[in-house]
């Protein structure tokens, strides 16, 4: 799931749980797992990196 | 107010008594509590009942150890067997314990006296203590500021001289935190070392438990005695001279308070100028410790608290209830690349401490901030209160290395500053061992 598709789920289903307040906060979540996922801790099966 | 290890001479010179300190704790406590809110629970009939108890044990020829007659409180989140454990929510309305948590059982076997139960940020989940069903606690150096958080009702009483040391609990800097902020020591000890049942979680991967104390020596004694140990002793300081001192620059020390990078390399030059070699080394994924953190962090928090979130979400404080159900969003497979991304953090933490005996960094990178704002300015930048309070701690609960908070004298504002000192993971004892060298060179004990 990409990290856009996933913030609109996610606020979506926050206003549809009457928590629209939530926005923000999953945007900054967001912003946080951009730079979790850009570290590359797991290897990708299409990852040269040797195993 | 006298420290453990004093009070424990003149006790044992019949000079004082346990009920003499315990009055004077409770009337101090009945003085500054309604201006710090820093009590949820006072236990007075219970501290004189086990005061007297210690008193007569002690005239009787039985001597439980350093914190005999000592005391202490303890953060609302212990269980204390027929006490309501709050966690300063509402949620837990109605709770009343029916055993002693292990850590607790262990301070009763010492012969700590309770004073009473402390304020928090509710659930232990914030930096500032501002979100509890009971008020805000107040910092003793200033109350129109927070006592930092989360363990800030307890950092407040020992400032305060309410007890002569208390119990926190530390996710993400909890003990750190309110130790810096209000001038005092906090030790979170290896994760793990100190049992964490009839604790209220926050997270059960990073939750720890320790001391907040006036003095290191201090927190050694209170250590031991939370780890079953009531008789240890105070383990011997290293020599300064020739101690191996590492600062992590990059990152820990980017975004600093001009007064609190005053201090703290104040602390260094006295440190090298006693003969401590000081060297900066660096942690390579150090800036992502906080998506490392937040990902683990929240995901932990929103699996303890998914039932009462469905069941009674009114009965949170709004600020926490949201962040509660932020964490439910979290991915599983981004909870599996922090759980990998932790690992990294700790081989590298491993690796800088491989050729030092400590890593040496500020611990809070503010001072203490006025309570009511979401925001503060560092340098030309504003960053939020809470992301920055965290900063300098969550990397060692993440990494599970034990780490020290110092004072480290006063910012121009007359605010405390704090040091932390990390040590080598599994080595507490050592840690402790460094601080007890470094104490006098980088504290300066802040007087309320």
């Amino acid at each position: 799931m990409t990290i856009e598709s996933w913030l609109s789920a996610a606020i979506a289903d926050a206003e549809a749980r009457g928590l629209p307040e939530l926005k923000p906060l999953l945007e900054a979540l967001a912003k946080a797992t951009i730079a979790l996922r850009a570290a590359n801790f797991i290897q990708s099966p299409a990852d040269s990196r040797q195993s | 107010m006298m420290t453990i290890e004093e009070f424990g001479r003149r006790l044992r010179a019949r000079e004082i008594t346990s009920e003499q300190i315990t009055e004077a704790c409770l009337r101090q406590i009945e003085a500054d509590n309604p201006r710090l809110n820093a009590f949820i629970t006072v236990m007075a009939d219970d501290a004189r009942r086990r005061a007297r108890q210690a008193d007569q044990e002690l005239a009787a020829g039985r001597d439980r150890g350093p914190l005999h007659g000592v005391p202490l409180s303890i953060k609302d989140l212990f269980d204390i067997r027929g006490l309501p454990t709050t966690a300063a929510s509402h949620v837990r309305d109605g709770h009343i314990a029916d055993r002693d948590a292990p850590a607790i059982a262990h301070l009763i076997q010492a012969g700590a006296v309770f004073v009473g139960k402390t304020n928090l940020h509710e659930f232990a989940f914030g930096t500032t203590n501002e979100d509890s069903a009971f008020g805000p606690a107040r910092n003793p150096h200033d109350p129109a500021r927070s006592p930092g958080g989360s363990s800030g009702g307890s950092a407040a009483s020992v400032a305060a001289g309410m007890a002569l040391a208390t119990i926190g609990t530390d996710t993400g800097g909890s003990i750190r935190i309110p130790a810096a902020a209000c001038g005092i020591v906090g030790l979170k000890p290896t994760l793990g070392d100190v049992p964490t049942g009839g604790v209220v979680p926050l997270s059960h991967t990073m939750d720890h438990v320790g001391p907040l104390t006036q003095t290191v020596a201090d927190a050694a004694l209170v250590y031991h005695a939370l780890l079953g140990d009531p008789h240890a002793p105070i383990p011997a300081p290293m020599r300064v001279a020739g101690l191996r001192l590492a600062v992590p620059r990059a990152y820990f020390c980017d975004l600093l308070d001009d007064d609190v990078r005053a201090r703290f390399e104040g602390a260094l030059e006295r440190l090298q100028s006693a003969g401590a070699h000081v060297a900066d080394v660096d942690i390579h994924h150090a800036a992502d410790i906080m998506p490392i953190y937040l990902h683990l962090q929240l995901a932990d928090a929103a699996a303890c608290h998914a039932a009462t979130l469905d069941e009674m979400p009114e009965r949170y404080t709004p600020p926490v209830r949201l962040r509660l159900e932020m964490g439910r969003y979290v991915l599983a497979e981004d909870y599996v690349r922090a759980l990998a991304g932790r690992e990294v953090l700790k081989r590298e933490v491993d690796a800088a401490l491989a050729q030092h005996d400590a890593l040496v960094l500020p611990t809070l990178p503010i001072p203490a901030p006025l309570l009511g704002t979401s925001t503060v300015r560092i340098g030309s930048s504003t960053q939020p209160v809470r992301t920055v309070m965290l900063r300098l701690t969550q990397g060692f609960n993440v990494s599970g290395h034990p780490a020290i908070s110092l004072p480290a004298g006063l910012t121009a504002g007359r605010l405390p500053v704090g040091v932390q000192l990390v040590g080598c993971r599994g080595q507490t004892d050592g840690l402790l061992r460094i601080a007890l060298a470094c104490e006098a060179l980088i504290s300066f004990k802040s007087q309320v």
